[in-house]
């Protein structure tokens, strides 16, 4: 008996652990910047290119930082949902333009509304690596001491912002 | 126009559709320009050795060093700029293992969440060897337990067949 029940538990185990490895998505990469301050900036804002923002502005604050571009196909797919998002009023989100060009990014947010406080010009994407951004769309929620306390890979949809997103800002705001 | 020409002139189809590929791998080649040789061979060759340990995390099996996406280029600019500021190897490490965790390193550092990963293959080869070794002792040992003594009747019945066999084998 015990001859063929060992032999099973072990096929067994390297099953569950096989199903396990499957469920999971190599595409998102764990941040390690996740309940670390978030990287500070100083970027000129894409309206107005004589005004700049900084990341230390925001102390004091829960916000979004809601990386984007025009180029960027996902991006059109979770842009109504940060534009009805920016409408309730519950957190301000900004954009990070990512490796884009001025005008056409304007044009784009003219085309597909503006969800964003501001949005700030990083063109060289020199700002992107310092927040490990490797794909468009990336979200991170940024807490009052300027710590990063959730990245969201790829398109926000209405169940991560109802699951995750908005119970989390709820927490941080009180 | 010459392609119109050519195929009008050789009768065969077979020959002019050899004409218009040949003619196109041709004007292909004219096309591809060699990439142009980087300013400084030295720090191009270091790059290159850093860059194949580390993951480019859109095309996750390719190396920053091999791969075309955008985000390997953007890498290898970074890496460029911090060895030209003279920063050592394990400082660029150090920088990109900060922004995009452990998962960029090809070969992931031992630490407590990875010993399973390192340990895992030898501990599975030594449990299983001495589960082998183990499992043929005791079957040796078992054997050896099983052998029975012949009976004295057994044993007689037994030499007269090998006295029967060698008579057989005398004629």
């Amino acid at each position: 008996m015990m001859r063929f029940l060992l032999p099973l538990a072990i096929f067994v185990i390297l099953v569950i652990f096989l199903g396990i490895g499957l469920t999971l998505n190599p595409r998102q990469v764990p941040s390690p910047l996740i309940d670390k301050p978030a990287p500070i900036f100083h970027l000129q804002q894409l309206y107005d290119s004589s005004k700049t923002l900084s990341s230390e502005d925001n102390l004091g604050k829960v916000w979004m930082l809601n990386v984007w571009a025009s180029w960027c196909v996902a991006c059109r797919d979770e842009h109504p949902v940060l534009v009805e998002l920016s409408k309730l009023g519950i957190v301000p989100i900004y954009g990070l333009n990512y490796k884009d060009q001025r005008d056409t990014a304007m044009q784009w947010l003219r085309q597909y509304g503006n969800p964003y406080e501001t949005s700030i010009v990083d063109a060289d994407g020199k700002v992107g690596i310092d927040y490990g951004v490797y794909g468009v769309p990336e979200t991170y929620v940024i807490d009052k001491q300027g710590i990063i306390r959730y990245k969201h890979i790829g398109p926000v949809t209405v169940e991560s912002l109802k699951d995750k997103i908005l119970p989390l800002i709820k927490e941080l705001k009180s | 126009m010459m392609k119109q020409l050519i195929c009008m002139r050789v009768d065969s189809l077979k020959r002019c559709l050899m004409v218009i590929i040949l003619s196109l791998i041709a004007f292909q080649g004219y096309a591809n320009e060699a990439p142009p040789v980087a300013d400084d061979p030295e720090l191009e060759s270091r790059l290159n050795n850093l860059a194949e340990n580390l993951r480019c995390l859109v095309c996750q099996n390719e190396t920053l060093a091999a791969s075309h996406a955008d985000f390997a280029k953007d890498m290898r600019r970074e890496i460029r700029e911090q060895m030209r500021m003279n920063k050592s190897d394990e400082e660029i490490v150090d920088f990109l293992v900060a922004r995009y965790g452990d998962f960029i390193l090809f070969n992931p550092p031992f630490k407590s969440i990875t010993w399973l990963l390192w340990l895992g293959p030898f501990t599975l080869f030594l449990g299983g060897g001495s589960a082998l070794i183990f499992y043929l002792r005791r079957r040796r040992i078992r054997i050896k337990e099983n052998e029975v003594p012949l009976t004295e009747n057994q044993r007689l019945q037994a030499e007269s067949l090998i006295k029967e066999m060698d008579k057989d084998q005398s004629i």
